[in-house]
């Protein structure tokens, strides 16, 4: 065998500069491709500008300094109508926040029980699951959502006159309006205390599996991490002073004042977006428990785990694998469908820029604005699902 | 395309010249190659998995490209260029592990499809060198069956006949026999060895070494990208020079 | 043991395990909580199901008569607001007198779509038969030729406009999808960098947000004095957002195409664009025909969506049909028709997209 020295690394490419070579068509095909996108951006951003010159439009997002001159409807935030426009694309994506983290928590709930519902013992049950599945599947969520809108607004009972329980609870059409506690420093401060208490429960939680591990008795976790988060969370508020003011609501005149109100508006989107999502949700669940084969429920009892165990330990992981991807997909779309809010009168972050582009005419920069905000979110979501799916991910070789 | 001298292509149809391939910057999978092939010539390699032996004969028609050396087959040296590219795939037939058949297409189409996409034939004339080439494989029958249809020796002799409907001039095999069942393997290595007696020039990676015996001009071991020791079949089993092939040979023969 | 074998004849099973009654026992009452369950259930069926059926049936006022309706209103439904104003919901602002024209156009859509789906007609021809369907579409729309009556795009509406747009978008997006699946998968880096970008643009935004940007922004791209209609505008748009779709759709058949066929396709000779038109896309598009189907389903949903940009497809119709004083407090009713409507399509579709997943599962186990 020869003795000449093996090169441990790869040498530099030598390319020859020809016609035929793969390599300098295929970079003769890129230069082209771009030259011709180049070409239609600059083509399209030229006729833009063209246009909005004869029509009087100045463009830039200077004008998001100036006043809005529109009141909106339901604000987290304080906002009056001589507040830039910035601040009102700020509280448009505050609301839709506000309606997509709800709608998350409560598709997932909601989406899961029906999922798991669909294997039920009773036919009823059963049955019940997949017509809900079907039903809100098939229709559009737009009309899903004008109907509830419609149902809230015609059925309730007039402001007026509102439908009350126990003289704390209020259902008119002005919406849903419960006792509130007035926020103070004792409510914060019990706000820090949850907080602190949850990363003082996963300490015991961890302590409490190491001696699981080192000497096998189980020692109970649920019940004392809900104790310690409330312990230090009821600790903190009697700190703050103990206060007990609450903002309750009361029938007016013409209409329930007070308390922590819940507008039709916000219902209806939420109501439809959860209903309409959580059908989609069910069928990942459902499609999640499926894939884990049947052997791994006979294995499971044939080592001696209960129904609880084998769910909690063998079949709920391997579940999870396969619903995470598309459950981040629906968490998605019901994100972008609270857009359909505008159709209802819900002041979410489009609806705020359909109103700027109809009173500036900057069209460009408010569907850039919010194009953005959904990018935002969605790459958000996408990573921390991602980082979730990685944890839960079965290594393979 | 450079063309290489006239005395040294009547000689080799086949030449690496110190040949090198990297798989991205640190795995060195082919270590400076040299190897020649005469016309003609029948060659088995063999060696453990990972040794680079797929990696060489899929070099002969392009499927991998080599970052240093210089090979040339035929008398067109491979290069980036894309007519000598094309011009070696024409010369070039080959026979895949898992076989590789278009499932979508008759057993026919996947044997004409070349012909006449590639090569210009009218469909009559297609047909006529399709049913010629699956008759040299004993399988005329299944001319208008699926390939899921039928066994997998049958769709590794329909695999072969694919091949020789490019009428090559060098048939190169990569392991045709390791996805097949045992009692398939000898239909298709009657096939295999008929086809050596013809007189093509074969390159086949292969673990049989019933078939190197018979056949075999020259049996090349590989380990670790290089070539280990090259010998007549006579000499490469009765008398292995090097230790490695030595103790390659024990356990593959042993049992 | 006797040194003659007797075979033992075979006998019914002692308890029952089929027929309706061990059905229902196993159930409807299998153990204390499933009985619970059911008990609860009929209770509440019983409880609810009445009164609602006296509002939806049996005092409903089926005559178009808007004093009845009122009179009814709380204890009836008003089925008659549907028998008034059908016509405006279905076919929304097209002129009276020609509404024949949208229906045998949409007979005909529908009928060139049931076509598609059917493997035996997958040819050549199909290609044909969908370009002279369309034109034959448009004439009767759009009129101004035969005779018809000429019927400006704006006065489009209703169901005809929802069929049209969800049919024509999906054929329009299919060969850009395949286009930017490839694209997606390619070596060449610009490309591939373009149309992942594209992808993942369309597809973190809402449809909402694409359909402001056509409305909105695509009459400033034109160049200076060239005016573009709100159909076509939105149609590009609902084009596009379709197209990033199914690309990922594709993109997920090509992807299962083992390598191998690739190779081999290489190693006779085949081109690029040979590999991929005669090895790899048939064989992909084969296995993604339910994925693209309900691409379908839900470009057929979305469509309902051109209402917030002004054009009146059958939910929009809907809402214009009902603004007048005297029908507008009977709009649920309204609404439920619709919905009953889109259940009905949208179902069918999706059932058909189940049977043929089923006929692709068994064909790939034969």
């Amino acid at each position: 065998m020869s003795a000449t020295r093996i090169a441990p690394r790869q040498p530099p490419r030598k390319r020859d500069w020809n016609w035929r070579s793969q390599y300098v068509r295929g970079l003769a095909f890129q230069i082209l491709a771009l030259a011709l996108i180049a070409f239609v951006v600059w083509f399209l951003a030229h006729n833009t500008l063209a246009n909005m010159r004869a029509r009087g439009i100045q463009s830039g997002f200077d004008f998001l300094l100036g006043p809005a001159g529109f009141d909106i409807g339901e604000t987290m935030i304080r906002y009056d109508a001589l507040d830039p426009y910035w601040k009102a694309f700020l509280v448009g994506l505050l609301n839709t926040l506000r309606v997509a983290l709800i709608g998350i928590v409560l598709t997932t709930v909601i989406g899961a029980l029906i999922g798991i519902g669909r294997f039920s013992r009773n036919a009823i049950v059963r049955g019940l699951c997949y017509g809900y599945v079907e039903l809100f599947r098939n229709v559009p969520v737009l009309l899903q959502l004008l109907l509830w809108y419609l149902l809230f607004t015609e059925v309730l009972p007039a402001t007026y006159e509102a439908w009350n329980a126990a003289d704390l609870f209020f259902l008119s059409k002005g919406g849903v309006a419960i006792p509130a506690p007035v926020w103070g420093l004792g409510q914060s401060l019990a706000a820090a205390g949850a907080a602190i208490g949850l990363v003082f429960a996963h300490a015991y939680r961890q302590w409490a599996r190491r001696r699981f591990e080192a000497t096998g008795t189980a020692l109970p976790t649920l019940l004392p991490s809900v104790a310690i988060v409330l312990a230090v969370s009821v600790g903190g508020w009697v700190i703050g002073g103990a206060p007990t003011a609450w903002n309750l609501p009361r029938q007016g005149e013409i209409m329930v004042e007070g308390g922590l109100v819940a507008t039709p508006e916000f219902l209806a989107v939420l109501f439809g977006l959860v209903m309409y999502t959580a059908a989609f949700v069910a069928e990942v669940v459902r499609a999640g428990i499926q894939s884990v084969s049947h052997g791994q429920v006979e294995a499971a009892s044939s080592i001696g785990l209960s129904r609880g165990q084998s769910m909690r330990l063998v079949i709920l992981p391997q579940a999870l694998r396969v619903i995470i991807p598309p459950m981040t997909n629906q968490y998605l779309n019901l994100t972008k469908n609270s857009s359909l809010a505008v159709a209802i009168g819900y002041p979410d972050v489009v609806s705020i820029g359909n109103t700027a582009i109809n009173q500036t005419g900057r069209a460009v920069e408010c569907i850039a604005i919010i194009m953005l905000v959904y990018l935002s979110t969605s790459l958000a979501t996408s990573t921390f699902m991602g980082w979730y799916n990685k944890r839960a991910a079965i290594k393979e070789r | 395309m450079s063309a290489v001298p006239a005395a040294a292509a009547t000689d080799h149809i086949i030449a690496f010249d110190k040949v090198n391939k990297w798989y991205g910057d640190n795995f060195h999978v082919l270590r400076d190659i040299d190897l020649h092939v005469r016309r003609g010539e029948r060659i088995v390699i063999c060696g453990p998995s990972g040794s680079g032996k797929s990696t060489l004969i899929r070099c002969i028609n392009r499927l991998e490209e080599h970052q240093q050396g210089r090979l040339v087959v035929d008398g067109t040296e491979l290069t980036d260029d894309v007519k000598s590219i094309e011009k070696t795939r024409r010369q070039v037939g080959m026979v895949f592990q898992q076989f590789n058949l278009f499932p979508h297409l008759t057993v026919i189409e996947n044997l004409t499809l070349s012909p006449m996409w590639v090569g210009k034939l009218p469909k009559k004339d297609a047909d006529e060198r399709a049913m010629q080439q699956l008759a040299r494989v004993r399988i005329a029958e299944q001319a208008h069956k699926y390939p899921l249809q039928l066994s997998g020796g049958q769709q590794q002799r329909v695999a072969i006949a694919r091949a020789l409907c490019l009428t090559p001039k060098i048939m190169l095999f990569d392991e045709p026999t390791s996805a097949l069942d045992p009692e398939m393997i000898k239909e298709v290595l009657d096939v295999m060895i008929e086809l050596a007696r013809g007189g093509i020039t074969m390159l086949c990676v292969t673990h049989e070494m019933g078939f190197a015996k018979a056949v075999a001009d020259r049996v090349i071991f590989m380990d670790q990208g290089q070539i280990v020791e090259q010998n007549t079949p006579a000499e490469f089993f009765g008398n292995p020079k090097s230790e490695r092939t030595k103790d390659f040979l024990s356990k593959i023969l042993g049992h | 043991m006797s040194a003659v074998f007797e075979p033992i004849a075979p006998r019914l099973a002692p308890i029952k395990t089929e027929g309706p009654v061990p059905w229902v026992r196993a159930n409807l009452f299998g153990d204390w909580k499933s009985s619970l369950t059911t008990l609860v259930l009929i209770g509440l069926a019983l409880l609810y199901l009445p009164p609602l059926l006296d509002w939806a049936l049996w005092r409903a006022v089926l005559q178009p008569d808007a004093e009845a309706c009122q009179q009814a209103r709380g204890t009836g439904a008003c089925w008659g607001a549907i028998v008034e104003k059908h016509r405006l919901v279905i076919f929304g602002r097209y002129p009276f007198g020609d509404q024949w024209r949208p229906l045998l156009a949409t007979v005909l859509l529908v009928a060139l779509l049931v076509a598609s789906c059917t493997r035996p007609l997958w040819s050549r021809w199909l290609v044909l038969l969908w370009v002279v369907g369309l034109a034959a579409f448009f004439v009767l729309m759009a009129g101004g030729v035969f005779g018809l009556e000429e019927v400006p795009t704006d006065r489009w509406g209703g169901l005809p406009l929802t069929i049209m747009l969800a049919t024509l978008s999906i054929a329009l997006a299919f060969p850009l999808a395949i286009l930017v699946a490839l694209g997606r998968r390619s070596h060449l880096t610009a490309i591939r960098t373009v149309c992942t970008l594209y992808v993942e643009l369309i597809r973190g935004v809402p449809l909402i947000s694409v359909l402001f940007m056509a409305s909105f922004m695509f009459p400033l791209f034109m160049p200076q004095g060239v005016t573009i209609d709100v159909l076509l505008r939105v149609l590009v748009g609902i084009t596009l957002f379709a197209a990033a779709y199914m690309a990922e759709v594709i993109r997920g058949g090509l992807q299962a195409i083992p390598n191998g066929q690739v190779e081999a396709a290489q190693s006779i000779g085949l081109s690029y664009w040979q590999t991929q038109r005669k090895i790899v896309l048939p064989q992909a598009l084969a296995m993604v025909v339910p994925g693209i189907m309900n691409n379908f389903i839900s470009i057929f949903k979305d469509t309902s969506l051109v209402t917030i940009v002004s054009l009146y497809e059958l939910t929009g119709a809907t809402g214009i049909a009902f603004a007048d004083a005297d029908w507008r407090p009977f709009k649920i009713e309204a609404y439920l028709f619709i919905t009953a409507i889109y259940f009905a399509f949208c179902f069918a579709m999706s059932r058909y997209s189940l049977w043929i997943e089923r006929q692709l599962n068994r064909s790939k186990t034969r």
